[in-house]
């Protein structure tokens, strides 16, 4: 059934209504019956399994290692994935750089911690320390050093996972940011240099925010990726986050299902409030190119008498674009 | 490389005007394809070129290239009596060409103004921050004043109702409009026009057809390359005919009715 809540042409004259009785669809209604019987079942089986121990997993929902065990998780997250999208820009930026140095090394990165487990990742930056034990300031290559530190009190286990966790993700966020990149429309970037914007500049105010409508879904799709991803920091090992924290209760009292159950619901809980803020980022991004603006007080294009025909929002060139985009290239 | 001996970039002393647009032997190819063949073409200020030619004769490609969106294979362009894309530095005691940097370029093409096609207005603007954007991201001038001129300029070309619409939700002539603002908001010498109207509907070419004559009457200096050939006899002070990279034919507009190269006749047997 269509979401519609109005029929066509609800309140004009047309003296010729056609009523139709709908096609007679049996499959969907014996579907919907057999799915709906499976979830009642699924349901029932839940809450009378005493196994899942539901007055366990109330008990520990709220326990106090559990909450701060989200905040970490959400603190991990958080950080990670800002660092992650600074460097994913820079690295798509460099990629499609000019220089035959920046583009390497960009390349370079993306090859490796693409290529590796994120895991083996984690373990690494945990024995940080072990490979190289002092950080210090001086002149490469020699002996002379201004200014050093125990690598130890630097890389902690806390920021060994967030590197770790940052540069992996940045990895795969730089190849999505260099698809939104090369999505946009090379006449942009003509238009802005005509008007004498310079690279950097036509970069930052034309290319970049007409790309993040469609960086922003995948982006979306990959926190969601990231606050999963992080109860793997006990590679590290960090053990304050929200997986580790449950497990550890469940170690202790030898009921591993009701804090999983716990765990997820808090993982489920915080997906939710992330999928809601990137719907709202979608629509911020998605201004100017839906026919009704993100905020439509007042920016709603009303019918416009000039032009009969032409309605409001309607998309008036866009098969003509893209012809004219097809065969540009031929009227050169 | 064989006519840079005749280029006096920046000789302002001059008794005589200095054209707005000189190009001299101009060449371009792409790979192994030879798209110019030496075109020369003066523009004086405050005249109207009108350039007509079929698809493939070059003509975008001309265009483009005055305002640096390719680069010359051959020959020289001055705007201004200033060659562009280029300077003479001495290298050993002999003179040679060295590419402009960036800044230099922005600073060469600020004198121009262009029109695309496809309008190529920022979608993610409305019309009225499409027009603000270069004086106040590139001349860096206050909000308030860069809103102000922009909002004369939106009026001039009948669009001071429209100010907060995105371009999707503007017609093809409202947006072309735009474009034509948002070029003049620079405060260009030159505007240029590649085919303004061949992407709009039927209906939609006079609006922005008449925007562009009342440019003309104002005395812009204008290249535009166009296949209108009413709008060419009516405003132009010169056309220019080109095919096959190269121009067959230049004159007053009165050569629309009588042209004499055979090639130029058959083209308008074509269009008219």
């Amino acid at each position: 059934m269509a979401a519609k809540t109005t029929k066509d042409g609800e309140g004009l004259n047309i003296p010729n209504r056609i009523n139709a009785l709908p096609v007679k669809r049996p499959g969907p209604v014996v579907a919907g019956v057999i799915v709906a019987f499976l979830a009642v079942m699924l349901v029932y089986g839940m809450v009378t399994n005493e196994r899942f121990e539901w007055d366990v997993v109330w008990k520990y929902l709220f326990n106090e290692n559990v909450l701060a065990g989200i905040g970490w998780t959400l603190w991990i997250t958080v950080l990670s994935m800002v660092i992650a999208i600074v460097l994913a820009v820079l690295l798509a930026v460099m990629r499609k750089s000019i220089n035959p140095v920046l583009r390497g090394v960009s390349w370079f990165f993306i090859w490796f911690f693409r290529g590796t487990p994120v895991y083996t990742q984690l373990v690494f930056w945990g024995l940080f320390s072990v490979l190289v034990p002092k950080l210090g300031l001086g002149i490469p290559f020699t002996s002379i050093e201004f200014w050093s530190v125990d690598s130890q009190n630097v890389v902690t286990a806390f920021r060994a996972a967030v590197i770790g966790l940052a540069l992996n993700e940045a990895a795969y966020l730089s190849e999505i940011v260099r698809a939104g990149l090369e999505a946009v429309d090379p006449g942009q970037a003509e238009a802005a240099e005509a008007l004498g914007m310079r690279r950097s500049l036509i970069m930052r105010r034309i290319i970049l925010p007409q790309a993040m409508r469609i960086i922003i879904p995948p982006t979306g799709n990959e926190t969601i990726g990231m606050l999963k991803t992080t109860s793997l920091v006990l590679a590290v090992p960090f053990t304050l986050d929200l997986q580790f924290a449950t497990n550890a209760i469940a170690n202790r009292i030898y009921k591993p299902i009701p804090l999983l159950i716990v765990a997820c619901f808090w993982y489920l809980l915080i997906t939710s409030i992330l999928m809601v803020l990137q719907s709202r980022l979608e629509k911020y991004f998605g201004k100017g190119f839906d026919a009704r603006p993100a905020d439509a007080k007042g920016k709603r294009a009303p019918y416009d008498p000039k032009y009969p025909g032409k309605s409001e929002g309607e998309p008036k060139d866009d098969v003509n674009k893209m012809n004219q985009a097809t065969f540009t290239g031929l009227t050169a | 490389m064989t006519e840079n001996t005749n280029v006096n970039a920046g000789t302002a002393s001059q008794a005589t005007t200095v054209p707005a647009v000189k190009a001299t032997q101009v060449h371009k190819a792409f790979g192994s394809l030879h798209v110019l063949k030496g075109v020369d073409l003066t523009v004086m200020p405050g005249t109207v070129t009108v350039i007509l030619g079929p698809s493939g004769s070059g003509k975008s490609t001309f265009l483009r290239l005055i305002n640096q969106l390719e680069t010359l294979t051959g020959g020289s362009i001055e705007v201004d009596g200033e060659m562009i894309g280029y300077k003479e530095v001495d290298k050993g005691g002999q003179k040679v060409l060295q590419t402009l940097d960036d800044k230099e370029v922005a600073r060469q093409r600020s004198k121009l103004g262009m029109v695309f096609q496809r309008f190529n207005l920022f979608p993610h603007m409305t019309a009225l921050e499409n027009v603000m954007e270069a004086p106040v991201h590139v001349k860096h001038e206050s909000k308030s004043k860069a809103r102000e001129e922009a909002v004369k300029e939106l009026q001039r070309v009948g669009l001071g109702e429209r100010l907060d619409y995105y371009p999707s939700q503007l017609s093809g002539g409202q947006q072309q409009r735009v474009a034509i603002a948002r070029a003049l908001a620079m405060h260009p010498d030159i505007m240029l026009f590649d085919e303004p109207t061949s992407a709009l509907d039927p209906e939609l070419v006079g609006e922005v057809l008449n925007v562009m004559r009342s440019l003309a009457d104002a005395g812009m200096t204008m290249i535009c390359v166009t296949h209108e050939i009413g709008f060419a006899r009516e405003v132009a002070d010169q056309i220019v005919f080109m095919d096959g990279g190269v121009v067959v034919e230049k004159g007053g507009p009165e050569i629309i009715d009588h042209p004499t190269e055979p090639r130029f006749k058959d083209f308008l047997q074509h269009v008219l």
